[in-house]
Parts: C-alpha cells; structure tokens; sequence
C-alpha cells in the first residue's frame, strides 16, 4: 500500500489508464468550445475510533475512491463522477460533462506533459498514516479517558474521537499538467461532561494537522487538549446567565480567529464576488478596518490543518494578504473565477472529494501580530466580554452578518477578568466589525488544527488564527438583559 | 449493477465476514445516481452528473465491533475488507451493548409507501435547466428591485438500498428524491438581502411549481429590505415554520439516544416528565407515504413505525437503534439510520409538531411588541444544557402588525423553558420537509441588538 505515498504511479498502476486514454477523454470533453477541463482522481483511506463511556469500541475504516471530470466554458460548469474508475466510465463521463459547452465536440486529443513535481512539501508522508497500529489508538483514547476522570471526579463522561486519512490526489487538466499530492490529516476531539449538584455542563478542545498520530504524540499535546476540556467543562460548571446587548469584547488567541473567517474570508471569496452578491463586492481599496489590522490567507505552512501543497485544481498555494493596515487588498481564487475577473490565482479553489465541483475556499486564515499585550488589551476593558474559546460560525454573504458562538467566556469588570458566563452568540457586520478593532495583541496564535468549513454542501479542513484583540462593540447574544 | 448483482456482492461481503472470524455481521449497499442543473440570471451555470455505489460492512467478533465502507465491490476487495474489518474488531474494546438488534424484532414484509418515482432515472438535463429557469425567472420578474441572483437549481436523485445481516435480513428498496431551489437576490437604497426558498419531494409532481417556489423566494427576499436592528429587549417571539422546524430538530436530537448515553442531553432524566406546553404534541412518523425521510425498515432491518416523542407537552418516549436501547434498558424504536461509512445511530423520520387552531395572523395579532423570526443562522445550540443564542432576521411587530424587517440580533433562551413557553400553534399545514412544524409562539425570549 506504500505506492500511496505516490499517487501517480498509485492511480496509473489501479485504473491501468495510459497516456493515450487520458489525452483522449480531456479532447473529448472539452472540445472546441470550452476553455478547459480537468479529471480529478482521489483515493481516500479515512479512519476513525470513538472514545464513549470508558470504552474505545468504535472503529470504523472508509475507503473513497473516485474520479470526477469538469469541463469548463465561461462561467459554466460541466461535471461528472464516478466511484467506479473504467475508461468507459469516463467516456460516458466526458460526454455528459461536455455538454455545458452546447457543442458536438471535436475529437483531438489534448497533449498532457511530464508531471510536475507540487511547489512544496509541507507534509512529509513517509508512510500513509492509516498504516499506523490501531492498537496505539486505541491506547491514546484510553489514556484520555483517565486522565480526564482521574483529574476530577466532577468529570462524569469522556466522549472523544480520532480521526486519521490519507488522500491521494491526482489531477490531470487539459493545459497538459499533471499534478498529485498524498495528503496525511490527523484530528482528535475530545469532550468532557461534568455534573455537580444537578447541573451538567461540557467542555472540548482539540487538535490536529497535517501528519500522522504522531502530531498528537508530540509534547504529549493529547493530554493537553484534555486538560483543556476538563477545565472548560469545569469553569461552565460555575458560569452565570451571558448578557445581552452591545458591548466591548475581547477575543483572546487563536480560535477565536474564526472571527475573521466568518466576518470577513467567505465575502472575500471570488465566486461572490465575480457575482456581485458578496457585502465586499466592489470594496478593494476601501478601508474595511481599522489600521491595526492585516489579514492573511496563507496555504503553505507546514503542517497545518488548512495547507495543501497544491490547491485542488493543482494550482500551488500562497499567502494572500486579504487586508492591509485596515484597505481591502485581495480576493481568494479558483481558476474559474480569476479567469473571469482577470485575477491572478491564489491557489484557493478547492473541493471536499472527487465527487464535488471546485470552489474558491479559505486555507489558513489569520490577523498579523500587533504590539499590545494581553494583559494591556483585558486592563484597558471597564465592563466587556472576554471569549476565550468558540464553537462554530456561519455568515451571509450578501448582507455581511455574521455570527460565532462562544462556548467559555468571562466578564470583565474593571480591567479584570471576572466571572465566567454561559455560551453565547456573538453577531456583527463583516465591513464594519474590523473597524472597531481598537488593539491586537502581540501573541498570535493559531488554532490547534480542528475546523471544518462548509460551503453550498462541501466541507473543507481550514485552519485560522488571531492574536488577542479588542473589538469596541458587538452584539452579544446573552439572556440577561 | 443490477439488484441481483448487488445482493450477490452483499452475500459475498458477510460470507467474507464469517469466514474471517466474525460470530455476527450486517451489510448496507447503497448505489444512487443524481443529475443536477443550475441556471444563473437566465443562463446555463452548471450541469452535474453522479455515479455512486459503496458498501458497508459493520463485524462482531464477540462484543466487539469495527465497521468499514468501499467502493470496490470486487470478490478480492470484499475478501480483504471483510479480512481487515475482523482484525479491526478485534482491537477494539468489548462493549456489552454492541450487536444486532433481537430477530423477532426485523421487519418481514412491508407495504409499499410510495418513495420511488421512476421519473428520478436518467432524468433529461434540458427539462431541469427548464424547471430552474421558470423558478428564478418567476423570482426575477416580481419585482424590479430584484436585481441579482445566486441562481436556481433542480435535482433528481434515485438511490436504491440494500441491508442484509448475518442473521437473515434481506431488504431492499429503490427511493428518489426531486428538489427546486432559488436564491433571488435584492437591492435598493444601498442595502442588499438575499433569501431562498426550496421544495422537495420524493415525486416530481408533488414538488411546488416552479412559480410558486420562484415567488415565495422573492417575496421573502423583498421583505428583508429595510432591514434594522432593534434595541435589547425581552419580548414574545414568534418563529415561522421553516424555523420553527429547527426547534424540533434540536428537541428531536436532545431525544435522541446518542445524546442520552453520552450524558449529552437536556432531557436525560426526564421521560414522563412535563417538558413543553399541554398543548404539544410531537409525532415522529416513520411510515408516512412519499415522506422524504420515509423508507420501510430502519438501518437495522426493524420495521418502522409511529413514535409520539410527546404527548400534552409530556416527554413520552425517546427515538433508539439497538445499541442505545440496550444501554438504556430499554427498547429499539426503529429510528436507526446510517450512511455506508458510518455506523448506526438513531435519528428522528418524518417528525411534526402537531398544528393548533390559531391562524398566522391571529397569533402575529396578539403580540403588542415583538419578534416574528424567519431566518436563523449559527451554532449557537447546546444539548447538554438547553441553552440557546442564534443570530435571528425578521420582522418586527408593534400593535399586533408587522412594522418593519430586522436583522443582526440574536434571540436567546434555553429550550426546555421555551418549550414549556409555548403559547400558540399555528393551523399552518405541514411543509414538505422531513422536519416540519406549524407557526409557534413563545412567551418571551431575549433579543439581542444595539
């Protein structure tokens, strides 16, 4: 199975598809009138075990396997795919998808050329990390479960699960590149449920990346995220109701980045904006922020959940400033819409599987360092929020609301953090929000590689990142009026 | 492949299980085809085709279990899987819950209830481009404000399902599913909103007209133009249906076993209890004809049925796959589902809050000053404790009238104190959707704004 750690050699010597075929199904599909066309060929080993109630006894193994052909023309989409890789299969799948070009076809095969080697090498794959023993799985989920109980005996339930995949992708694309990548992804996720007095509350915290288990071995980061789900669980244990109303808060480091990705990345996104219906549209060169604020998109550091050496139409990934000292710079690209807005690719266009159409989508999203320090940010606060960690976020592109959802959080009372209080919604205006940055922290951090970004149906690992900011003013969504 | 040919490969997979030491096994096949189409501003946008058909095997060895899923249905792929998924299960930890379900308990022979539409099959790209055009040109042409588009799209989907256990179960059963959407988009003054409306259903003929989806799209759409927010209060909160449903979804997983023998619920603890208003009643109807959750046994093979989740606002049963029911001392209620990669789990069907009497505008007309809720966005739901704070959009009432469109707010409570908060039902009937609920009317809630 080690031929998986190279994917060309991997899915020519499976599907038994020369040159010729490969060269004769992209000049079938896109003919004479589409721009382009790509075949994108995936194989997906994805395993994944489940801590509940003391036992690890949920083992599941998922093997993908598919290809998915996409023609073209303009601003208009021919897809098909299959699971079931034959010659004849992608013939039929050549035909459908090239009838979004409204054409009959001309029949000449498009040259392919030698393959290209990927830009980078972010994640090293000596070994697909599914070949890892099941056995030192099951151990670490074990060891988890423990030390959650044995750290108090308030901890009435460890949920936690652990997910491992290896995909090889191969994508062959009727500019004549041939591009693969073997991506390795680790996530764990562990939840604590404690109970005192009646009152049950839950704590998480995990982490991941690109890599093998190994990447939660490392200064013993398994434990550490328990840990952290202890404690949070703990601390809701004690929190009051959340206000309600406007008011100043502070987001602490890293995964309360989500902010950005909410607020900001998906109205940044190309498709959105080539079609006019993004609250960003037509804002490049606008102040968006205040001037403390410079964020970034960035694929290519090593190691994280949302990098990819090439995005998944093989175009290599970047970093893409998205705001500059507060002015709206870029937008994130698939090769549909750069095209079409006359935009240099960003390395952005990516798809959850073989089975779905590339979108422009974020990788790695996060602010740049500034020079206050925590504590400065907290001291300079009379009455406000302080969120520590977040659950999930969603957006309307169109009118620029967004929200994410605290899940610890405090009071702070003249300068000093106080009180926690229970979860609760955060809204705001993606143009506007930013602006009310009054200071950012010099302690950027990054998230410990769990988020998942879904968009029209396709979900995509993405990482994001902040230091500590002040935002002067946004709507929390508490109880207590 | 034919049915025939794919219940061989499922005979294949569990004699492959056994023989690589399984002392029980089942198998789920599933094989479906879609062909989807959407229209942009008149045009052509995208054309999409799908092809899928995986297997997936879930092993006992003893009580231990490991499942798996592939789409190679080859005899030597099957055999290793099959091989693989044994050694699996062997690592894995015993659990006293694990196995299949008691086979007294399977279905052995069911009615026909109506999800296939043969018209699902190889259905023509031109006649859905045609229908996602009509929705988005009825969209576009109500109004000139009605400037943009995020477009139209239809779907036709059949799949057909296969399960079959080492214990004897044999079922299988052809299902399709069709789907019309539009995303109409407004603009005036500066300010741009966009809303949507769908309908779906398991026959093409029982879907919305392409008309009346595109309309209702765009008058959704035109009434969120205004829009603004409202100061921080606590008011009576009424949620439309499309919204109301989410309410019900969460109850519904909150009643789900999952949630219950993970300790994840707000409800643990609390059948028989009074857990809403005397007026609710909330049915989860398994066997609902051309129901889009509907099919004829569960993920198990039971067959599946009525479950009354709750009775005169009292919490009256909880929706468990076998697994559940046996760490709960209790009984399966035929609510399993699973997809080919992911075991068993329980899930609520086809579930509905049964309507009351009260009209629309009866219950808008008894609220002095508050809130009619028509869109939802966020996660901000937890199922341990109830607690819940979504960011809301709207339309703000004042003397019994809708006054004027809302948005970035958020209405916050926690769900069991809203359920018991209820104070009317609407008479609206059910939306053709898996989860569907009338009107309802909440006493109070907090609402968030400036």
């Amino acid at each position: 199975m080690n031929e998986l750690i190279q994917p060309e050699r991997f899915f020519v010597e499976r599907y038994g598809l020369g040159r010729n075929q490969l060269e004769e199904l992209l000049g079938s599909a896109v003919g004479r009138r589409a721009d382009y066309g790509d075949l994108y060929f995936e194989y997906r080993i994805f395993d994944s075990l489940g801590l509940e109630d003391g036992r690890v006894a949920r083992a599941a193994r998922e093997i993908r396997q598919g290809v998915g052909l996409r023609v073209v023309a303009q601003d208009r989409t021919g897809y098909a795919h299959s699971d079931e890789v034959t010659f004849e299969n992608l013939k039929l799948a050549a035909k459908a998808a090239a009838c979004i070009a409204e054409e009959g076809g001309d029949r000449t095969p498009l040259p392919i050329g030698a393959s290209r080697p990927t830009p980078h090498d972010l994640y090293p794959v000596p070994a697909p990390p599914t070949q890892a023993p099941l056995n030192d799985r099951v151990e670490l989920l074990s060891q988890i479960d423990r030390k959650a109980r044995a750290a108090d005996p308030r901890i009435k339930n460890v949920i936690a699960s652990l997910t491992i995949e290896h995909r090889a992708v191969m994508i062959v694309r009727s500019d004549g590149a041939i591009v693969s990548d073997a991506r390795p992804l680790t996530r764990l996720s562990v939840t604590c449920i404690a109970e005192r007095a009646g009152r049950r509350e839950q704590g998480t915290h995990g982490g991941g990346g690109r890599a093998g288990i190994e990447c939660l071995l490392a200064e013993n980061r398994y434990l550490a995220f328990t840990e952290q789900a202890v404690r949070q669980a703990l601390v809701n244990l004690e929190a009051d109701e959340a206000p309600a109303g406007e008011m100043t808060v502070v987001l602490a480091s890293g995964w309360p980045g989500i902010l950005l990705h909410e607020a900001v990345g998906h109205g940044l996104e190309g498709d959105f904006n080539r079609k006019g219906v993004s609250a960003f549209s037509r804002m490049i060169g606008e102040r968006v922020a205040s001037e403390l604020c410079t964020v970034v998109d960035d694929g290519t550091l090593p190691g994280r959940r949302g990098s990819l050496n090439v995005d998944d139409e093989g175009t290599p990934t970047s970093r893409t400033i998205l705001i500059e000292r507060g002015v709206l710079r870029g937008y994130l690209q698939d090769r549909m819409n750069a095209a079409l807005m006359g935009l240099p690719l960003t390395g952005n266009g990516r798809r959850e599987s073989f089975a779905h159409i590339p979108m422009p989508r974020m990788t790695n999203t996060f602010m740049l360092p500034g020079e206050a320090t925590p504590e400065e940010i907290i001291r300079s606060v009379d009455r406000g929020l302080y969120a520590v960690a977040f659950g999930g976020g969603q957006v309307d592109i169109t009118n620029g609301k967004f929200v994410f959802s605290a899940s610890e959080a405090y009071l702070i009372e003249a300068g000093r953090v106080t009180r926690p209080v229970r979860g609760a919604t955060l809204i705001g205006n993606g143009p506007q929000v930013l602006r009310r940055v009054s200071m950012v922290g010099n302690d950027l951090r990054l998230d410990d590689g769990v988020g998942t970004c879904g968009k029209d149906g396709q979900s995509v690992p993405v990482g994001v990142g902040l230091p500590t900011i002040r935002v002067d003013g946004i709507t929390v969504g508490g109880t207590r009026v | 492949m034919s049915a025939g040919e794919l219940e061989a490969c499922a005979e294949r997979a569990l004699a492959q299980a056994l023989r690589a030491g399984a002392s029980a096994a089942d198998v789920l096949v599933v094989q479906s085809e879609s062909l989807s189409a959407a229209v942009r501003l008149g045009k052509r946008e995208k054309i999409k085709h799908s092809a899928r058909r995986r297997i997936g095997l879930r092993v006992f060895v003893g009580k231990r279990s490991a499942s798996s899923s592939s789409a190679d249905l080859s005899e030597g792929a099957l055999a290793s899987l099959a091989a693989e998924t044994a050694a699996h299960a062997r690592l894995a930890e015993e659990d006293p819950s694990n196995g299949l379900p008691a086979p007294a308990l399977l279905a052995t022979d069911w009615p026909d209830l109506e999800i296939f539409d043969p018209k699902a099959r190889e259905f023509p790209a031109a006649e859905a481009i045609g229908l996602a055009a009509a929705a988005e040109e009825a969209a576009l042409s109500l109004d000139a404000r009605l400037t943009n588009s995020e477009g139209a799209e239809f779907e036709a989907e059949n799949s057909f399902v296969l399960y079959a256990t080492s214990d004897g179960f044999r079922g299988s059963y052809p299902s399709s599913r069709f789907t019309l959407s539009v995303v109409p988009v407004a603009s005036a003054e500066g300010e741009m909103q966009r809303d949507w409306w769908y309908t779906s259903a398991r026959h093409l003929r029982d879907l919305e007209s392409p008309e009346q989806v595109g309309r209702h799209a765009a008058e959704r759409t035109l009434r969120r133009l205004g829009a603004r927010q409202v100061s921080t209060c606590e008011v009576p909160v009424v949620f439309e249906p499309e919204v109301a449903s989410s309410l019900l979804a969460h109850v519904a997983a909150a009643a789900c076993g999952t949630a219950l023998t993970r300790q994840a619920s707000f409800l643990l603890g609390r059948l028989h209890e009074t857990i809403a208003a005397a007026q609710v009643r909330i049915v989860d109807e398994g066997r609902r004809p051309r129901g889009l959750a509907t099919r004829p046994f569960d993920a198990e093979g039971l067959p599946t049925r009525e479950n009354t989740l709750v009775e005169g606002g009292k919490l009256e049963a909880f929706l468990l796959d076998s697994y559940c029911a046996r760490k709960l001392a209790s009984q399966p209620t035929a609510s399993a589902f699973r997809s080919v990669a992911t075991p068993p789990a329980p899930r609520p069907s086809n579930l509905y809050l049964v309507p009351g009497r009260a009209s629309r505008r009866e219950i808008i007309g008894s609220v002095r000053r508050g809130l009619l809720v028509t869109e939802l966005i966020g996660m901000g739901v937890n199922l341990v404790t109830g607690d819940y704070s979504r960011g809301a959009v709207g339309q703000w009432i004042e003397g019994g009238e809708i006054a004027f469109a809302v948005e970035q707010i958020t209405v916050a409570g926690n769900l069991l104190h809203m359920m018991q908060a209820i104070e009317a039902i609407g008479d609206d009937p059910c939306l053709d959707r898996p989860i569907s609920s009338p009107t309802i009317k909440i006493a109070r809630m907090t609402v968030a704004g400036s």
